[in-house]
């Protein structure tokens, strides 16, 4: 199947006052229709430029990108919006409109200069607010619209423009968690149903990690990394490109760690969910899990009637999590004072 | 008893919600129900403003009866009578270029609002106005006629056009900076002071121009400053209304670009829209309404900013496609209602009309600042 956006050693960058700063070079990558694409980065690596530089919203520094196989500088304004959309990261602030209003924006670029929709226009309309689930929100005014659902919205826009190409720079950036998987769950519906071609940059590296066909990783020196996300954890580019000094990204439960261990040694034994909690509560404390109670300073173990631990300081045992809190933290005490003696 | 706090995992289960799969979408109904309600507004808005215009000919220092008008409108009236003169000579140009004027500004103040995203942004607050007023001074200076002497019948249609032309770029030369500004900084009230300010440095300039003249001259020009319809004879409005229309008529082919706008500039280009271009074109539109209306009215305040916001919360809705004809019959219909409200019998004789303007329009700016908390144009 041929590639629905392509690029050929691309350079992206700023151009300003006659100088052009390059911050990401040699990008080789293609997506395909029906691919769902996470672009992943620390912030300020060069992830929106890319995204606006794909857009055909800034120019290419170096290099070419391609729309089903068409080199985007040979395009129209028009021709180009009628292949790619996109959706920002900036809440957008219309005024007094009903939804389905701004998702009849989209057809902008398919309508002649009067801006009337024809009847195909509007069944396009329909389609595109019914393919993002917001049927029920569709006659609200946008002002009433929660961010997620806002979110929602510009995303049927985007598809009312019908493009091959879907790019959306931190769509659920300012979102909260569930709004971010319900967003992120419906792309990744829309690029298999629609057979759109999907690209999405987001900080949010456990959802990108989960839902993501493939992803596209630029690391600390700005070299992308291309593949499956098990593919990237598995040669350990993810955690290369997000662990820091004080934190390491463990590949296996795909969570970040804080690396400081300067009390010791604790062991969470016993079963079921509480025993990774546990284990958490802990390491936010400052302890390093042990595989064994020996040499542990604190040991926990967990039952059905909740948490028991066996401390420095004495024994004790509750039923909430906080609790256990409380009590690592005097031990934590206890350990700091015998280390000052 | 669980200790697992069971709703923790419950955010990261919540699967997307689709819409109930029973719910009815009727597109066409939706945009049906919301015309019906655009469609009265603007039956309203017409019907209001053929009454006000009428009562702008029948009314005045000498009540005319509608027969009479009616009389003088078909000919029927000699030429000579009383009655026709004050009619066709006086009243009727004058409720023309009210309704030109009105039409004009509110149309630049929404071409503004819309173009800067700044929901106070209009030719007077920003200082175009006053920029105009420099194009206007510097003309009537370097022609060197007397300060007044526009305002007089002796003008002729070239010294318009010049006038017109002088006053536009005036306009563009206070509007290109506030533009930039407004650009680069996205806070509305920032660019709101500097527009004030550009707008007062300008006036500034102009009081110092004007100084040197002649006592008449100064009394004239600060009669124009007042702000007037009734200085526009036919001669002028053969200039004023070619132009006053090419402005409205930009306006009215720009409703589609300007509604892709409200999603700002970057959805607008994304959309296939030239940003560049659209902004040119609406600068130069907005600069020519707001010139064309000052060098022959004075600088007439607050319909600019205050008209689209009523024509908005009329209509409930941003869509240029009726937000455009809706400021057209409100700003025109606003400034009839000005003029009559100038004309009433006070012991003061004529009522400045930007004294009438700023009444009507302060407690707007008033309003929409207090609720701009909540937002004209932010969610």
């Amino acid at each position: 199947m041929s590639a629905s956006l392509q690029t050929h050693d691309l350079a992206v960058g700023y151009r300003s006052h006659g100088k052009s700063r390059t911050v990401l070079r040699n990008i080789n990558v293609q997506v395909s229709p029906g691919e769902l694409v996470c672009l992943l980065g620390v912030n300020g690596i060069g992830k929106s430029t890319l995204m606006r530089t794909l857009a055909g919203m800034e120019p290419a520094l170096g290099g070419s990108v391609a729309i089903n196989g068409a080199d985007i500088t040979r395009m129209s304004q028009y021709d180009l919006a009628r292949s790619v959309a996109v959706v920002l990261t900036e809440r957008v602030a219309v005024g007094s409109m009903p939804a389905f209003k701004l998702v009849e924006l989209g057809r902008y670029p398919h309508v002649g200069w009067s801006g009337l929709l024809s009847d195909e226009d509007r069944a396009i309309v329909r389609d595109a607010v019914i393919a993002v689930g917001a049927e029920h929100l569709a006659h609200r005014e946008i002002n009433e619209l929660s961010d997620g659902e806002r979110q929602r919205i510009m995303i049927a826009r985007a598809l009312a423009q019908r493009p091959a190409v879907l790019l959306l720079d931190e769509p659920a950036a300012f979102l909260d968690v569930s709004a971010r998987v319900e967003i992120v769950a419906t792309l990744r519906r829309l690029a298999r149903e629609r057979n759109v071609a999907v690209v999405l940059s987001s900080h949010d590296l456990d959802l990108s990690l989960r839902m993501a066909d493939t992803i596209w990783l630029i690391d600390g020196a700005g070299r992308m990394h291309i593949g499956a996300p098990e593919d990237l954890l598995a040669d350990g580019s993810i955690s290369a490109a997000f662990s820091g000094p004080n934190i390491a990204f463990s590949a296996g439960d795909r969570t970040f760690k804080i690396r400081e261990h300067p009390y010791g040694k604790a062991f969470v034994g016993g079963t079921g969910e509480g025993v990774s909690m546990a284990r958490t509560v802990l390491e936010r404390e400052g302890f390093e899990i042990a595989h064994s109670p020996e040499g542990a300073l604190v040991v926990v173990a967990i039952d059905a009637s909740g948490w028991h631990a066996r401390g420095r300081a004495g024994n004790g045992s509750g039923t909430r999590f906080a609790e256990l809190a409380r009590f690592v933290r005097e031990e934590t005490g206890v350990i700091a004072m015998e280390a000052q003696q | 008893m669980s200790i697992w706090p069971s709703g923790f995992l419950m955010a990261f289960n919540h699967q997307e919600q689709r819409g109930s799969g029973n719910y009815d979408l009727d597109i066409p109904a939706m945009a049906a129900s919301m015309r019906t309600r655009h469609t009265l507004v603007l039956a309203l808005a017409l019907f209001l403003l053929l009454v006000a215009f009428v009562a702008a000919i029948c009314l005045g220092s000498t009540a005319i009866p509608l027969q009479s008008v009616i009389g003088a409108l078909s000919g029927q009236l000699a030429n000579g009578n009383p009655d026709f003169d004050i009619v066709l000579s006086i009243r009727l140009p004058r409720a023309i270029t009210a309704c030109l004027a009105g039409a004009a500004l509110s149309v630049a103040g929404l071409q503004m609002q819309t173009l800067m995203r700044n929901p106070l942004a209009d030719p007077f607050v920003l200082g175009i106005t006053s920029g105009a007023s420099l194009g206007v001074a510097l003309v009537v200076l370097a022609s060197g006629s007397t300060i007044g002497a526009f305002l007089s019948s002796g003008m002729g249609l070239g010294g318009g056009f010049a006038i017109v032309g002088a006053a536009t770029l005036g306009g563009l030369l206070v509007l290109v900076p506030v533009l930039a500004i407004s650009v680069r900084l996205q806070n509305p009230s920032t660019v709101l002071i500097f527009g004030l300010m550009t707008g007062y440095a300008v006036s500034a300039f102009v009081t110092l121009l004007v100084a040197g003249a002649r006592p008449d001259q100064l009394e004239r020009w600060i009669a124009w400053g007042f702000g007037s319809f009734s200085a526009v004879t036919w001669t002028e409005l053969q200039v004023l209304a070619p132009v006053a229309m090419l402005g409205l008529v930009v306006a009215c082919v720009s409703i589609k670009p300007l509604n892709a706008l409200l999603l700002g500039e970057n959805y607008a280009r994304s959309m296939g829209l030239n940003t560049r271009a659209m902004r040119l074109v609406t600068m130069a539109a907005a600069s020519m309404l707001a010139g064309v209306v000052t060098a022959f009215c004075g600088p007439i305040g607050f319909l600019g900013v205050a008209v689209p916001h009523m024509a908005r919360a009329m209509l409930k809705s941003s869509d240029h496609r009726v937000l455009v004809p809706a400021t057209i019959l409100l700003g025109a219909l606003t400034a009839l209602l000005a003029q009559l409200v100038s004309l009433l019998p006070t012991n003061l004789g004529v009522l400045p009309l930007n004294a009438v303007t700023a009444l009507i329009g302060a407690p707007v700016v008033v309003f929409v600042i207090l609720r701009s908390r909540n937002g004209v144009f932010a969610g």
